[in-house]
């Protein structure tokens, strides 16, 4: 199902034109295998938004390379004609709230994705399912949104996230809003996730207290990246 | 693929179900607008198919007896009843004026029947209680809107009455309802003076060199005589024999009586082309505004609604969602608030309309018309919010 993970090579992005253009990504190189949870830190404004929106195929990059399993999605240009699509089926998204749609219940906001790609209503809600029970909100099934609480609430974007089994999910800041214990337990999560369903999970953070978590760590600082070793702390 | 339109509107069930009363007010207004007209032009059909007439035989070069005053001498239709293929014919007058009973007054269109039968031109086809005229004067017979019941004293002018009869949905083309008196006593009830008139016509009529004539006796008396009596009525109604079609017997009487005629038909296009015509465009501009607002109101709210999803509508594109999907979430929305407010509109409305004063007839046609209209106007509406949504960028789900 992941395959290769995600491979970023030299990856730029210019904002404006002229003596007023910016460049936000600078050559950007990274690299996240299939069943990896990679951090990715940086202050604001170092290109941390930019280089997920490049990654979530929601803006153009200007150059560079981008390979999504076994797919080159980009490479100085757009590989793939419906990038909506490509969005749908091969990038999960976990925001820094959880954005559940309100007016669904917590299956159909997990099954909608894939109605979307055409699955039957069935088989899609079975799916959602499955990966509520995976990480234990099976119980809520049935709620609305607003009768969950923040963690669970998280956990249920993050079913959302993999359930059309993407090779990459990109997690914005998703434990920003919750405690230690909760933040740590969705990152607890997402490790166990990205193993179970051999996703690369690419979470951008600020925070402190999960960062010691993660095995990989990318800088971002002036639009390009540095690779550490991370702490790797609790999830083996 | 699961309906999100439907999804959200039993989620927010009631900011739809109260939104849409308060558009189903206005639409049950708009509807009842439409009624009004139709009630119009209902009550000019009803006064040319209780007249019992296949011919209208009124002052020549007028759009007598309903659109315009209209005189004739009051044996002319002697004349007229002798013409070929004329079954029947009978004189007619009509008055519109407030009749009194004890300390109130009705407004009615008092109808002066000439002596005959029922079935005769003129007078009211059936009763729904008492009887038909039998007296020559100072006998009555109401419609049931005038809110008269049998036996009861009305006054006509200065002259009483007493209500023999009812019936019903008889009414003239402005709703009023009608009361049916003897010709003779219609006649007089038009022209009549008081009595200090009178006099003082009688006295200037006695001052004149031109009738005080000593050598022509009987000369005073035979001008004041005239002077006082009313021999003209407002139409004769004509019942064509079987046989002849109206046009066939309307031409000989335009040519030989030197008369106008109107055939049915001609008589409706008076009534709804010229006397009901103001009031038509009248209610079709109230129509008009309703239509904007309650488009107005559609957009505003569905637009309300769709900018309270916006960080919801930047998720759904950004996990992939078509924005066909999204653009039928909100059309289904706006057509759902419509169909709401048609439901609460066509209940206010059927509920409404009795209570009118005058006759509202809510037809099933105009009914389905206005819920197309509706459809297309909360289609239309929705193109704002549709618009902003397609414009919303799914980058907003991510921050930073």
């Amino acid at each position: 199902m992941g395959g290769k993970g995600i491979r970023i090579e030299g990856l730029r992005k210019r904002y404006g034109q002229g003596d007023t253009a910016v460049d936000a990504l600078k050559g950007v190189d990274m690299h996240v295998a299939p069943g990896e949870v990679v951090g990715l830190i940086g202050p604001s404004g170092s290109g941390k938004s930019t280089l997920l929106k490049c990654l979530g195929a929601v803006i153009d990059p200007t150059a560079g390379r981008m390979v999504l399993g076994e797919e080159t999605i980009y490479d100085d240009g757009w590989q793939v004609r419906d990038l909506r699509a490509l969005r749908r089926d091969k990038i999960g998204f976990v925001f820094q709230a959880p954005y559940l749609i309100p007016f669904l219940d917590v299956t159909d906001n997990v099954a909608l994705l894939p109605m979307l790609a055409g699955v039957a209503n069935a088989e899609a809600r079975a799916r959602a399912l499955e990966l509520l029970t995976a990480l234990d909100v099976q119980h809520r099934a049935r709620a609305m949104p607003s009768q969950l609480s923040g963690g669970e609430q998280q956990r249920v974007a993050i079913a959302r996230g993999l359930v059309n089994r993407p090779p990459v999910i990109l997690a914005d800041e998703p434990t920003a809003p919750l405690d230690s214990q909760r933040a740590l337990a969705v990152v607890r999560i997402l490790n166990q996730m990205a193993r179970q369903y051999e996703t690369a999970i690419i979470v951008v953070t600020h925070d402190e207290k999960i960062i010691p978590t993660f095995k990989r760590i990318y800088h971002i600082r002036d639009g390009a990246t540095h690779e550490e070793a991370g702490e790797g702390r609790g999830f083996d | 693929m699961i309906s999100l339109a439907g999804r959200d509107i039993l989620h927010a069930w009631g900011k739809f179900v109260f939104t849409g009363i308060g558009l189903g007010l206005l639409i049950g207004v708009t509807l009842t607008m439409a009624g009004v007209y139709r009630g119009m032009v209902d009550d000019g059909k009803a006064l040319l198919d209780n007249s019992g007439a296949d011919l209208w035989v009124v002052q020549k070069d007028t759009l007598g007896p309903y659109a315009e005053s209209s005189s004739l001498h009051d044996d002319g239709w002697r004349a007229i009843r002798a013409m070929p293929g004329v079954a029947d014919a009978a004189n007619v007058t009509y008055l519109t004026m407030q009749v009194r009973r004890g300390d109130g007054d009705v407004r009615a269109m008092v109808v002066g029947v000439a002596a005959g039968e029922p079935g005769t031109p003129g007078w009211p086809p059936y009763l729904v209680a008492g009887r038909q005229i039998t007296r020559s004067h100072y006998e009555a017979v109401a419609d049931i809107a005038t809110g008269f019941r049998l036996g009861d004293r009305i006054r006509i002018r200065r002259n009483h009455y007493t209500v023999v009869g009812l019936t019903r949905r008889m009414v003239s083309s402005n709703g009023d309802p009608m009361v049916f008196i003897p010709l003779k006593d219609a006649q007089e009830a038009q022209f009549l003076k008081d009595n200090d008139a009178i006099l003082q016509s009688r006295r200037r009529t006695a001052q004149n060199p031109a009738f005080d004539r000593p050598g022509v006796p009987g000369l005073l008396d035979a001008a004041i005589a005239a002077q006082e009596g009313n021999p003209f009525v407002n139409a004769v109604l004509v019942r064509v024999a079987p046989g002849y079609t109206p046009e066939q017997v309307a031409e000989p009487i335009r040519r030989w009586k030197r008369l106008t005629v109107y055939t049915r038909a001609q008589m409706e296009g008076i009534l709804v082309g010229k006397l009901i015509a103001t009031s038509a465009k009248q209610i079709g501009m109230f129509l008009v505004i309703l239509a904007a607002v309650s488009a107005a109101i559609v957009a505003f709210i569905i637009y309300t609604l769709t900018m309270d999803k916006i960080r919801e509508i930047a998720v759904l594109k950004l996990i992939g969602t078509r924005n066909r999907t999204i653009a039928a979430m909100i059309l289904q929305q706006a057509l759902a608030l419509g169909a709401i407010g048609f439901v609460v509109g066509k209940i206010t409305a059927t509920f409404a309309a009795p209570l009118f004063p005058k006759y509202v007839l809510l037809m099933p046609a105009d009914s389905v018309a206005g819920f197309l209209a509706l459809l297309a106007i909360c289609a239309l509406a929705s193109v704002i919010a549709i618009r902003m949504a397609l414009k919303v960028d799914p980058a907003e789900a991510i921050g930073g």
